[in-house]
């Protein structure tokens, strides 16, 4: 592990110890610092806090907003909730997974660009099919309109 | 006011009335999330640049939604001892037009929806505008839970206070003992908003009686039915409600801390409650001596982190701890044996944000609306295939016509109506047959659904019944903790025997074997979630057997949904030639001239639905 890696881990751990958080308080600072969860983080977490990395990876894969993998710079999150549904978000999440070249309908672009994840509920309901694409939210989505706010993402990222 | 603990709310009552209504005109744009996917911050900005641009004298702040989420984004206009006028949808433009209007001491009319008579006005100021009284969105409503939302500002302590907020509180702490507040709630008929309907009153006398060297208040704000938004509605428009009836709940069966676990999904109710907790410590409302009484109670919140079984409450508890969310075997119940071993109240989020209306106002005006077995109002999110789609608020016994076609204006683009789907992956559909009977716990669960947390998802003849069943058991073989066999095998097997019949590869034996199984893990299952997974399935086959038949005996999906069993294809009478389909088709199967009918290639054809969602004349068939 990098230098700048290790103090910053060391720091998530020490105000994990101070606070006495739990196990999902610690993964979920360290997801927000790293944007995922990167193994040798967790080991090194795992011997600070003599908690076994079974169970550190138990917690991790047991809920859903936790990621083992780097995300990608974007991330592309199709609501699948039930008024998504009924509004086509199936179709919509295969038409982004084109868009994206993202096959499994799930994972990261080659590239490392975008992200593609089908969440849970978002809430936005009366806004229904919902994209969000990191941290905002866009209602009333077809594959078309979706398909032209990927490239504004695209370009904007260049 | 009297007692110690209203002396402490005057002062901020004082200037949180300042505050909600000021002596110069106001604008508050809707600032909940379904506001800002709409678009509300640009709106927003636009008003604080418009008004610095006129120099005009205006006050602009946020509020929470008002339930109208069809309309989004959302805006008030106060004008000081006249009205509050209401715009929908508004635009760049309309900004302009309000403030021009504004600075000629008009009233803009463009995207006005409704007004609400300041009580000290005589007349309403707009003809042809309806008040709040008589607009059909509103005027079967009755609100409770969400009787601030969308008017104060939800960062702002004093506005709650103002409209008579944390008095619930200081009448608990300085009239009444803790036994009393419990018979008050008892009596009021108040049961869990969050899916089960148990007896809060109940459950706190449990809570009450069992002992603990600590005990704890959890708020459930886990809302994970897909469809079903209130709670982050109520989190985000009124955070304080549900703090006041935390600490109304601690009050009344002895707990000194709180914690309210909050979806992951919802940064901005967790961004809100955090803003809420702070500025009711700084005023003393929580902490040690709540409003200088006896009774101290701290609140944190703790966050979730995308797991739809947490929001049962025994795998809420181990969450919280930090494991994963495994349901446990009940009795114990976490009234008894809950957090880290101690005496715990679970409640929902909506049921909290009634206590404090309740014990303010009493227990016979809280059971004064509502149906014998269910007292009060409850908040549903009315969404998927209807026109008004928003968060209404409506007294128990309503009927779920009134609720779809009253004050939901009914089904867009003149479809059939075919089902309300209610309780998220527990309940069930409810067919056209049976919306005419009165809605509350007991009259839902005789129809095979459940009240649930109270997501309706309006569903039109575009919709497949099966592919509906399909989607929530996929869900809940995704959601399942995998503890149980009956749920983690069951509801697997379940979920491809109805991919089987989607993909056009069911058999008649299929319908008794899904019978079979579901009645298996009914009786099985561990936990909450497994042992209501078969109902979607269940309640669909009881309903709309055709359906089911159409896809295995016919290899049709009469919905055109499923993809497997449909063909495109572009009606040549009703297609205009305009292209649009042409231009959206990824797999260039669709071809024509202009202003001339359309075709679709079907060996080209990937079933996407790109040429139906954007046919502007409705040309494409399934």
């Amino acid at each position: 592990m990098k230098l700048p890696r290790k103090n910053k881990v060391k720091q998530i751990v020490q105000k994990h110890k101070e606070e006495k958080g739990t196990l999902i308080t610690l993964l979920q600072d360290i997801q927000s610092e790293f944007g995922y969860l990167p193994k040798e983080v967790l080991s090194h977490a795992s011997e600070e806090l003599e908690i076994p990395l079974s169970k550190i990876f138990a917690v991790a894969s047991f809920y859903h907003s936790f990621s083992l993998d780097p995300q990608g710079k974007n991330t592309v999150s199709v609501c699948t909730g039930t008024a998504c549904h009924v509004k086509n978000a199936d179709n919509l999440t295969q038409s982004v997974s084109r868009e994206l070249g993202i096959e499994a309908g799930e994972g990261t672009s080659a590239d490392g660009e975008f992200t593609l994840k089908k969440v849970r509920c978002l809430g936005c309901c009366s806004m229904a099919p919902v994209v969000k694409i990191n941290d905002d939210i866009h209602g009333g989505m077809t594959q078309v309109k979706t398909g032209n706010l990927l490239q504004q993402y695209r370009k904007d990222n260049k | 006011m009297k007692g110690k603990p209203f002396t402490h709310l005057e002062k901020l009552e004082k200037s949180g009335q300042a505050s909600l209504l000021p002596e110069r005109i106001k604008i508050s744009v809707g600032f909940a999330s379904c506001g800002l996917a709409a678009g509300a911050q640009t709106v927003l900005d636009a008003f604080i640049k418009g008004i610095k641009k006129r120099k005009m004298d205006v006050q602009v702040q946020k509020a929470g939604c008002n339930g109208m989420c069809h309309q989004e984004p959302l805006v008030d206009v106060w004008i000081p001892g006249k009205v509050r006028l209401t715009y929908g949808k508004v635009t760049h433009d309309e900004v302009q037009a309000i403030l021009a209007a504004i600075k000629l001491d008009t009233i803009p009319e463009g995207a006005l929806l409704q007004t609400s008579l300041d009580p000290s006005a005589d007349e309403p100021c707009c003809e042809n505008v309806p008040d709040s009284k008589s607009h059909a969105f509103y005027c079967k409503q009755h609100r409770v839970a969400l009787r601030n939302c969308g008017i104060i500002d939800p960062e702002n302590i004093d506005e709650y206070v103002a409209l008579g907020g944390y008095e619930g509180l200081a009448t608990a702490l300085s009239e009444k003992t803790s036994m009393q507040v419990i018979n008050e709630v008892k009596k009021a008929g108040l049961r869990g908003r969050g899916g089960g309907g148990f007896s809060t009153g109940l459950k706190w006398k449990t809570c009450r009686k069992a002992r603990g060297k600590q005990k704890y208040i959890i708020c459930n704000a886990d809302e994970g039915d897909p469809g079903a938004y209130m709670d982050r509605s109520i989190l985000e428009g009124d955070p304080h409600a549900v703090i006041e009836g935390m600490l109304i709940a601690g009050y009344a069966v002895g707990a000194s801390q709180g914690v309210i676990y909050v979806r992951d999904e919802y940064p901005l109710a967790i961004q809100r409650l955090e803003i809420a907790i702070e500025k009711a410590r700084e005023n003393g409302i929580i902490g040690d001596s709540v409003l200088k009484s006896d009774f101290s109670f701290d609140i944190r919140i703790s966050r979730g982190a995308g797991a739809f079984v947490c929001g049962e409450e025994t795998a809420l508890i181990q969450s919280v701890e930090g494991e994963c969310g495994e349901p446990q075997q009940r009795p114990p119940y976490p009234a008894v044996q809950g957090l880290y071993g101690c005496p715990t109240i679970i409640n929902n989020v909506e049921t909290l944000a009634n206590v404090p209306a309740l014990v303010k106002n009493g227990a016979k005006l809280f059971s004064a609306v509502g149906t014998e077995t269910s007292k009060g109002t409850k908040v549903f999110s009315l969404v998927g295939k209807v026109n008004n789609v928003g968060l209404v608020e409506v007294p128990m016994g309503i009927s779920l016509r009134e609720i779809i076609f009253d004050i939901g204006g009914g089904i867009p683009g003149d479809k059939a109506f075919k089902a309300v789907q209610t309780g998220g992956p527990s309940g069930g559909c409810i067919p056209e047959s049976l919306i005419d009977m009165p809605v509350d716990y007991d009259k839902l669960a005789e129809t095979g659904s459940i009240m649930g947390s109270g997501g309706l998802i309006v569903m039109d003849e575009k919709t497949c019944m099966v592919d509906v069943a399909l989607y929530f058991l996929r869900f809940l073989e995704d959601e399942s903790c995998g503890k149980c066999t009956p749920c983690r095998v069951g509801v697997r097997r379940m979920r491809e025997i109805l991919e089987d019949i989607c993909e056009g590869r069911g058999t008649i034996k299929d319908l008794a074997l899904l019978e079979k199984l579901a009645g298996t893990i009914k009786d099985s299952a561990l936990c909450g979630l497994g042992r209501t997974a078969p109902n979607p399935v269940l309640s669909t086959l009881k309903y709309f057997k055709d359906e089911y038949l159409a896809h295995i005996k016919d290899k049709k999906c009469p919905a055109g949904v499923c993809r497997e069993l449909v063909k495109y294809s572009i009606d040549k009478k009703a297609c205009i030639g305009c292209g649009a389909c042409l231009k959206a088709c990824p797999s260039a199967a669709v071809s024509g001239e202009k202003k001339k009918a359309h075709k679709i290639n079907l060996k080209k054809c990937i079933k996407c639905g790109a040429c139906s969602e954007i046919c502007p004349v409705g040309a494409v068939l399934t």
